[in-house]
């Protein structure tokens, strides 16, 4: 209220420079883009673009109808909810395991947090070759348990096998972020519990867990982003949507109808629809959840 | 000192924008897009490498750019840019597209004529070229890189299984692979590209229509008829072999290729072009080269069997010199001596018959059994209307449709008549989807 109390600068322009950088780099790299598609998904376009017209809703209406469609979003929240919570408990694990070990640790940290550097493409692909029915060492290892592993057929196989790629992959972001999580639990707190007797399971679940839950949940935001956005690539380079569209998920929907169908006007609709969707889900998030979350 | 090393920076800038204008000024640059990976790459740059050598006005420079959809994509994504190539190589399940895009694309007989170029529709082999015709038989793309489907056979299989001669109905192929099924195999046939080879090459020789409208060639608001009795009784019989292991699905693609290399599987059917491969993966037993296996019942006289592979196209909106150029690399293309070494390196088909006529005549057929058969297979008869080819649009999306009811059937999920009624349901809506975009 007091000019004594806040800085004034009287230069006016300064802090927009200051911000400028900040402000463009958004522009140019998500309003722009974002722009671009509202646009395109309220528009029809012949494939080399020479000629579009202005259709309103057509777009949207014809994926809503599509009955593939509204089954794309059933696998994705499978996908998204398998993804997230597969990944989230191994790296759970591992960093309690990992907060416990007093002898090379570093060792253990630096290989844990190792698969993060592989590209999703990569990840899809070593797990594609792992299981592989023809060729797979892991499909040979359960064909001799008995269980004819079969994801070019199976839905179920094909699913579980992209999860498992995705999961894999996402350990590593959660596995450094959980273990930062744990070291910043006062050692005091744990030992004032062993001390009044807790068992290790007493003293995780009673103290440490909820200690946790900012990291905990700041973590299933930035999952349920990754499995909706950023898997594109696995899927592509495993099973490609297949068998029979079990692995349909909606980003690779989009990209096939995008680029494998050259129907830009369909595949800008529904990256419109995934934003509100996703957008919905994080304001969900903020909203409901954050407020069980103890800092 | 600074100014010293930053003066000499400037200077080779200079002395390297002048070179790079120099040389660009003497030869004027021709961009040709591709999706041949691997060995194939490097004949694709032999071939360009040679044409630069021939002449001293234009430079063909060909760039690898993925696996045929990426390539076609890019190529489209490009011209929006207005930064396309002059020549692009487009699959054919993409012709249905390019044809439609008449403000993007030169077709190549205007180009050829424009630019004075000798280019003959008589000269090249009709089953190659048709694909790729409009019905007053002018050539929209020149073709490339074309193959049919073939069946690869284990002669040692055929022979334990107590037959000399390999099959030419799937009722032998049937009786061949029960017979051997009792001795080491575990599979009788596996094949590559299924709705290629198992549905559009099988209406091909079944003289079966794919689609009304002359399989499309009539007009892009054609329909696909994929509940046809005759895929209907096929598709089934393969369902119910796969029980009993006649028939083994192995992936979309060539993925089902290591269970013929590996002896699992007596026979494979895939692309012609896949023979090189098959050549160095089998090392276990002799294998041979026959035609597809027809259903007896169904067709007396086995059609002509049909292309998959590739045509370069031109697109539009270059400067006017360039095109000349464009059009000398084509005609370079289709001579005998690039088409003969071209055929017979990498087991595409000859675009023309001088070609196939010279590599006969150079006795390559009879050192290398097997390498005629596609191309008997494809210039016997007389084609049908349901033998000419393809033209559909969305097409590459169909496929993707037909490849996921396929899986349905063989997952047991659907019959063959629910999974083939569904897939004709689901690529007539694609058809119509590309018809709003295409108005």
């Amino acid at each position: 209220m007091q000019s004594g109390q806040t800085v004034a600068y009287k230069n006016k322009i300064l802090p927009y420079l200051l911000l400028a950088p900040q402000l463009i780099i958004t522009l140019i790299f998500f309003i722009w883009p974002a722009a671009e598609a509202l646009f395109q998904s309220v528009m029809v376009e012949n494939t080399f673009g020479t000629a579009s017209k202005f259709v309103w809703f057509e777009n949207f209406s014809y994926i809503l109808e599509d009955s593939h469609y509204i089954n794309s979003i059933q696998i994705t929240a499978i996908f998204a909810a398998a993804t997230t919570l597969t990944s989230m408990s191994f790296s759970l694990l591992l960093a309690v395991m990992a907060d416990r070990v007093i002898k090379g640790s570093t060792f253990y940290k630096t290989f844990l947090i190792w698969p993060y550097a592989v590209a999703p493409a990569i990840a899809g692909i070593l797990w594609y070759f792992m299981f592989n029915p023809s060729i797979g060492i892991l499909a040979y290892f359960l064909q001799n348990l008995g269980y004819e592993w079969n994801h070019q057929l199976n839905g179920s196989d094909a699913m579980v096998l992209i999860v498992l790629a995705a999961a894999w992959k996402q350990i590593s972001y959660n596995f450094l972020f959980f273990l930062a999580g744990l070291q910043s639990i006062p050692r005091s707190l744990i030992e004032a519990a062993a001390l009044d007797g807790a068992s290790p399971f007493k003293r995780f679940w009673d103290i440490v867990f909820p200690l946790l839950s900012p990291t905990t949940f700041f973590l299933m935001v930035v999952n349920v982003v990754y499995a909706f956005f950023d898997t594109f690539g696995i899927v592509h380079a495993t099973t490609a949507g297949g068998p029979a569209s079990a692995t349909s998920i909606m980003v690779y929907k989009v990209f096939n109808d995008g680029f494998v169908g050259l129907d830009y006007g369909s595949s800008a609709a529904q990256s419109v629809i995934l934003l509100l969707i996703v957008g919905f889900f994080t304001i969900i998030q903020f909203r409901y959840v954050e407020r069980k979350v103890e800092y | 000192m600074k100014y010293i090393t930053i003066n000499c920076f400037l200077v080779r800038c200079i002395c390297l924008v002048f070179v790079l204008f120099s040389h660009s000024s003497a030869k004027q640059t021709i961009v040709w897009w591709h999706a041949m990976g691997g060995s194939l790459n490097e004949k694709v740059n032999t071939i360009a490498q040679e044409f630069n050598e021939s002449q001293n006005d234009f430079h063909i420079h060909a760039v690898y750019k993925g696996n045929y959809t990426e390539t076609m994509t890019a190529a489209v994504a490009a011209f929006r840019a207005r930064k396309h190539p002059h020549i692009v190589q487009i699959f054919e399940v993409g012709t249905a597209t390019m044809m439609a895009a008449h403000r993007a694309v030169y077709p190549v007989f205007e180009l050829m004529n424009d630019a004075g170029e000798p280019l003959k529709s008589e000269d090249f082999l009709a089953a190659v070229t048709a694909y790729y015709t409009d019905p007053d038989g002018n050539m929209f793309s020149m073709p490339f890189n074309s193959s049919t489907p073939v069946l690869y056979y284990n002669r040692e299989a055929l022979q334990e299984a107590g037959f000399d001669k390999p099959p030419r109905t799937w009722g032998e192929l049937e009786k061949i692979s029960r017979a051997g099924l009792k001795r080491n195999y575990s599979c009788g046939v596996t094949v590559g590209w299924q709705s290629w080879t198992q549905l559009e090459n099988f209406g091909a020789v079944h003289d079966v229509p794919f689609a009304n409208l002359s399989n499309g060639f009539e007009g892009l608001d054609s329909e696909v008829q994929l509940n046809h009795p005759a895929f209907i009784k096929h598709i089934g019989k393969l369902a119910s072999w796969q029980k009993d292991k006649v028939f083994v699905f192995g992936g979309r693609r060539s993925d089902s290729a290591p269970k013929f290399y590996n002896g699992q599987c007596m026979f494979y059917i895939n692309s012609s072009a896949s023979y090189s491969s098959v050549k160095a993966n089998v090392t276990k037993f002799n294998f041979g080269v026959s035609f597809l296996p027809h259903w007896q019942d169904l067709v007396q006289e086995p059609k002509n069997s049909i292309i998959g592979g590739a045509s370069l196209w031109v697109l539009r909106e270059h400067a006017l010199s360039e095109y000349k150029g464009v059009a000398k690399f084509l005609s370079f293309l289709s001579s005998r001596r690039i088409q003969s070494r071209w055929h017979r390196e990498t087991g595409y088909l000859p675009v023309t018959h001088e070609a196939y006529q010279f590599t006969k005549s150079q006795g390559f057929y009879e050192q290398n059994p097997g390498t005629e058969t596609a191309i008997l297979q494809m210039t016997r008869g007389e084609p049908s209307i349901n033998s000419k080819g393809l033209r559909l649009g969305n097409f590459v999306q169909i496929r993707d449709v037909i490849n996921e009811e396929l899986e349905s059937i063989w997952a047991g999920n659907k019959t063959a008549d629910q999974g083939l009624k569904a897939a004709t349901e689901r690529a007539n809506k694609l058809i119509k989807k590309f018809l709003r975009r295409n108005f």
